[in-house]
């Protein structure tokens, strides 16, 4: 009996210990799985956040000890963090209020406000700087009418409302953009600035000094480079010419994205571009690839011209003081009385989903941004101009260069390529035609860039709308 | 008999009063990590979303609309050419690098440790690596890799090559070893030739190695992203006349990113409705494949 029972006691130990065993070994399992999932969401989380805080993050620790209200701004632009950090420092040490400023690493500012958007602190201050991002985010934005800071702007070109009318973000800044000029090369070429004032005459100096560049050790325009570091100096940029004349030509600036472009000056932006790009120092068909630093080439002196906008000012005019810009001429009818291109994608937008206190906090915050001298100053030296009242002025050469224009009766050529539906999407497809186009300038090639211009625009409207 | 009680006691209750504290933290991490983002998954590929705490149930739209998507059906074509070519390759040059270092070279293992390490290199690193290195070769014949599609695909294969020979070669090596000596040596007193040798011993031998590695390449194959987007990001592009494109080198995985956040607050739904499918299509073909290899094991 007893004999038995010791059987029956063993086989009980028996089983319990092979339970033991796949106990264990099930909880290895689970234990190895979590430590290689929470070894992927390390790599995963750190990926993202470290390039977030490698461009900036958290402004200051110290907590608000007057407003109750908070400022979370998240900022998309890398090259102004250093700044705003600063500038969050100073206003949480004159009033205490806690201002943190985060700013999405480049070209992942859409994926960072998405993420920190469903966080328990979402931004209470963040970018919408065109239609799209008014399709997008336009929910999320406090209708700024009537705000302590709408009532400071002196113009509301730089607004963006939605459809209802409700003005969902103002801009803080407006910059242009055009072709950059060292007159100095020019005149070493035997040119004269005067003898630019239409396509013809770019055409002609620009051709000639290619022509000469090995005698003259310099060449007509910096590298074109179609990477992402570069591209979008074309493909949003330039493209702008073709939007603008079409509106132009209508009669009418767009307040909406269009769900159609008919492509009417496609030529006039390849007279432009075929001049950029076999004009130059480096050869057309190694632009698809990049590594060419334009703006050292032409801050080098081994470049005359230069595509880019006022915010270069600052780098250029180190080596390069009387460095001006001029529009882009393409061989338009009356284009002699072209500006520049002026506008601007930096766009407040209030957070419409936090409490009151923060939207409160965050407007002082705008308004003290736009009206203190200091502060305004220093937004200023590295934005472009406040279109505010009491903002500082600014030193920008560029602008100045673009206010001059407009002082001649020329016309600005408004920033159309902000409708660009779909605008990654679409720029990426006119960036793989115009590699094409690149490495083989045939009409065959050209006209797959132009499909992409024109054809691109109404399939990206088409997505970006559907429901 | 009495005295054998105590035993079980001891044995038993520690077990189950603190059994939960072996198990309940890592259950706790793989739910949290794991199983709830895994439902919540399949809960917004039926929604309509922006931010996911403001979803709104759609149904079943997103997997209609993710089928007939033009672009995603291209991907998974492209992704399974790439899976099957890259799953082949790597594994018959993975087991031809383990067998010549099995034969007793000098210096076998400085070659192992040196094929082994591109695998430590990350994916977005590789990818620009490679595609400096591939640029640097095209461009003396005026090309780069973003113009070519060919280019694309077997830059892509030549890069999976480079990354995952090494680690597999490591797994084909510990099941080389395991082989017994004995069949070895019997093999050679019956007669056996070299090549008779490898393909009737050591492969049915090393079966469980070449099951884990194929599955391992088949399903890095479908799952590939990093590198992907590193080196070409979907490149050159074939601009369709109505103005869509085909992004020619877009591999599943990429799509889903691009579907993400690529058009309308629409497509994130769509996008959350291709990545089930994903799911689904990944953990079948990984599954049926294991099936079919784990057949072919022998039992020594």
């Amino acid at each position: 009996m007893s004999a038995r029972r010791t059987n029956i006691l063993e086989k009980v130990i028996n089983v319990k210990t092979q339970l033991f065993k796949k106990i264990a070994a099930a909880s290895m399992a689970t234990l190895m799985a979590g430590a290689v999932l929470a070894g992927c969401g390390n790599n995963a989380s750190s990926g993202s956040s470290s390039k977030a805080e490698s461009s900036g993050s958290q402004a200051s620790e110290s907590k608000a000890s007057t407003g109750t209200g908070k400022v979370y701004w998240l900022n998309f632009k890398p090259e102004i963090d250093e700044t705003l950090q600063a500038l969050a420092k100073t206003y949480t040490e004159k009033t205490g209020v806690e201002v943190k400023v985060t700013t999405a690493a480049s070209g992942t500012y859409s994926q960072t406000l998405t993420s920190e958007m469903d966080k328990s602190n979402p931004p209470t201050l963040f970018v919408i700087g065109n239609q799209q991002g008014v399709k997008d985010w336009g929910d999320y934005a406090l209708d700024l009418k009537d705000t302590a800071i709408a009532k400071e702007l002196n113009t509301d070109a730089y607004n963006l409302t939605d459809a209802n009318g409700k003005l969902v973000s103002i801009g803080y800044c407006y910059e242009c953009y055009g072709i950059i000029a060292n007159p100095t090369l020019i005149e070493k070429a035997g040119h004269k600035m005067d003898e630019i004032k239409n396509f013809a005459g770019l055409k002609a100096v620009a051709e000639d000094i290619h022509a000469k560049a090995d005698t003259l050790g310099f060449d007509a325009f910096s590298s074109s480079d179609m990477d992402d570091s570069s591209s979008w100096r074309f493909t949003g940029h330039m493209a702008n010419l073709e939007y603008f004349y079409e509106e132009k030509e209508a009669g009418k600036q767009w307040t909406e994205c269009p769900p159609t472009i008919t492509g009417k000056y496609m030529e006039n932006y390849k007279n432009l571009y075929d001049l950029c790009i076999n004009n130059s120092l480096t050869s057309p068909k190694d632009l698809a690839t990049g590594g060419h630093d334009a703006e050292n080439e032409f801050k080098t002196g081994k470049a005359a011209f230069f595509v880019n906008g006022s915010w270069e000012y600052a780098a250029v005019s180190e080596t390069v003081p009387n460095a001006v810009m001029i529009p882009y001429y393409c061989g338009v009818e009356g284009e002699e009385k072209a500006g520049l291109n002026c506008g601007t994608e930096n766009c407040w937008a209030v957070n419409a989903k936090v409490s009151e206190d923060d939207q409160k906090a965050t407007i002082d915050f705008m308004v003290w941004l736009v009206t203190d001298p200091d502060a305004s100053a220093k937004m200023v030296e590295q934005l472009g101009i406040m279109p505010y009242t009491k903002a500082a002025e600014s030193k920008n050469g560029f602008l100045k260069n673009a206010a001059d224009y407009t002082a001649n009766g020329c016309y600005v050529m408004d920033w159309a390529t902000n409708y660009q539906p779909n605008v990654d999407e679409y720029r990426a497809a006119l960036v793989s035609a115009l590699n094409a186009y690149n490495a083989n300038q045939t009409d065959e090639a050209w006209a797959a860039v132009k499909t992409a211009f024109v054809d691109g625009w109404a399939t990206q409207y088409a997505a970006a709308n559907a429901k | 008999m009495e005295n054998k009680k105590p035993k079980l006691k001891i044995f038993k209750n520690p077990l189950r009063r603190w059994g939960w504290l072996f198990l309940g933290p890592m259950a706790a991490a793989f739910i949290i990590g794991f199983v709830w983002p895994f439902i919540q998954g399949i809960y917004l590929s039926m929604c309509q979303f922006k931010t996911i705490s403001n979803a709104k149930f759609i149904g079943l739209d997103n997997y209609v609309k993710a089928l007939s998507d033009q672009s995603f059906r291209h991907s998974f074509v492209y992704t399974a050419l790439f899976a099957i070519v890259s799953l082949v390759l790597i594994n018959v040059l993975a087991f031809t690098v383990a067998y010549l270092l099995t034969q007793g070279i000098k210096g076998s293992n400085l070659f192992r440790t040196v094929f082994f390490m591109p695998n430590l290199i990350g994916g977005i690193v590789l990818g620009y690596i490679w595609s400096m290195i591939f640029d640097g070769i095209l461009s003396h014949f005026g090309t780069s890799i973003l113009m070519d599609s060919t280019f694309g695909f077997w830059g892509l294969i030549i890069l999976m090559c480079w990354q995952q020979i090494g680690y597999m070669m490591i797994i084909y090596i510990a099941g080389l070893q395991a082989v017994p000596d004995d069949i070895i040596e019997a093999a050679k007193i019956d007669g056996a030739t070299k090549t008779q040798t490898l393909f009737r011993v050591i492969i049915p031998n090393v079966m469980p190695s070449i099951t884990i590695c194929t599955f391992l390449s088949l399903t890095n194959g479908f799952k590939l992203f990093d590198q992907n987007l590193a080196l070409t990001a979907g490149q050159p592009f074939v601009i369709q006349p109505d103005g869509s494109s085909i992004k020619t080198t877009e591999m599943l995985a990429l799509n889903i990113f691009n579907t993400f956040y690529g058009s309308n607050s629409a497509s994130s739904g769509q996008a959350q409705a291709k990545a089930v499918l994903f799911f689904i299509l990944v953990a079948a073909l990984g599954l049926i494949q294991l099936g079919i290899t784990r057949k072919r094991e022998v039992q020594q």
